[in-house]
């Protein structure tokens, strides 16, 4: 990497740009960090972030995610942009999402050419089945384990907010933007109202 | 190219739309993935998902690249583009614009009460996520048996998800799961 930003820690303000990574080290930085995450990118991304290039600090690291995780759509890719064009403007932003993406969409376009050629070979088929019930089981250990926090805070409302989500979605199978444009002000709402309480 | 409505259209709507209601990431628009492109589209099978879903995770990348595979499947490497694109860029530049308007004013308290207040809509979106996957994936018993499997290692232990993955494609490669 040409220009290592060498300050380990940059102090509280961040308006201070010592030496900014450039455009082709965003693409390649991002592009390493995708290709190294197998089942989420997130911690590579941290790692490579904070530890390895120090173009972040881990607080800030985590308020960009904050803010990234609280907008919609895919998180690590809104992380990416918003990371790319702090440095670099629009154009960082492009690079950063353009190294993310890229590549793997590349290996995923030749996996899913090689499906369609292939898919019918009942071999292949069965590998495949066996990999999908393996990650469905995956994805709900990753629920299981953010739902912990709900239970041990005992967050009654939490819960039923989450228990009519699934039912919504799940279960009845409505549209996801109406369920969303009903259960977004009133989780809001909800939350306001028990952060009131508690306060006073 | 389809003759009755352009699919790379319906492709972008569809996903340009989806993304904004992607609460808490890609993963949990799957349920919606698979209604539109499943039940309301008919541009894939049941069966046809979850092979694409597992192909996606058996690459490397962020999880949005199942949309990738949708588009793909739909329209060709044309229809593969488009769909990602689509599902990427409207949250990008809203991601952009926010962030620079906060970092200019300090509330931080309106971020953070929001941020709560979906953690619970996300996990339950989630949660039907898995639910969708299952249903249209574990169709045998041993399937299923594969599923709590996994889910049960993951939860208990640190193990690499990748073994994980590789083991549920050796038991499905012996005829384990049907």
């Amino acid at each position: 990497m040409p220009p290592d930003s060498p300050p380990a820690a940059v102090p509280a303000p961040d308006l201070s740009t010592p030496a900014p990574p450039n455009l082709i080290a965003l693409f390649v930085a991002f592009a390493k960090m995708s290709l190294a995450g197998f089942g989420g990118v997130l911690v590579w991304a941290r790692r490579g972030i904070v530890d390895q290039h120090r173009w972040m600090t881990a607080d800030e690291f985590n308020e960009t995610f904050a803010l990234c995780h609280f907008l919609p759509g895919p998180n690590i890719v809104n992380l990416t942009f918003v990371f790319g064009s702090r440095f670099r403007g629009l154009a960082g932003g492009i690079a950063a999402f353009a190294g993310l993406v890229g590549p793997p969409a590349v290996i995923v376009t030749v996996l899913a050419a090689l499906y369609q050629r292939f898919g019918e070979i009942d071999a292949l088929r069965r590998i495949l089945a066996g990999v999908s019930c393996a990650a469905i089981g995956l994805l709900i250990s990753t629920v299981f384990r953010m739902m912990l926090p709900l239970i041990k805070r005992r967050d009654l409302v939490g819960l039923v907010v989450m228990l009519a989500v699934f039912a919504a979605i799940g279960l009845l199978r409505l549209p996801l933007p109406a369920v969303l444009l009903v259960a977004i002000p009133l989780s809001i709402a909800i939350t306001y109202a028990m952060r009131r309480k508690g306060a006073t | 190219m389809n003759s009755d409505a352009n699919p790379l259209l319906a492709l972008a709507s569809t996903f340009g739309l989806m993304s904004l209601f992607a609460v808490g990431g890609a993963s949990t628009a799957i349920p919606e993935m698979h209604r539109v492109a499943v039940d309301v589209q008919h541009w894939l099978t049941d069966r046809q998902f979850a092979d694409i879903y597992a192909i996606s995770q058996l690459s490397p990348g962020p999880n949005v690249l199942i949309v990738t595979l949708i588009g793909y499947s739909v329209a060709g490497i044309a229809g593969g583009l488009v769909a990602t694109l689509a599902m990427c860029v409207p949250t990008a530049v809203l991601a952009y614009y926010v962030s620079r308007v906060l970092r200019r004013s300090s509330d931080a308290r309106w971020p953070t009460l929001i941020q709560a207040a979906l953690v619970p809509l996300s996990i339950g979106l989630l949660g039907a996520s898995g639910f969708v996957l299952a249903r249209t994936s574990d169709r045998t018993v041993a399937a299923a048996l594969v599923t709590a499997g996994a889910a049960v290692l993951a939860s208990a232990t640190r193990l690499n998800p990748g073994w994980l993955l590789l083991a549920g494609g050796c038991l499905g490669f012996v005829g384990l799961i049907g």
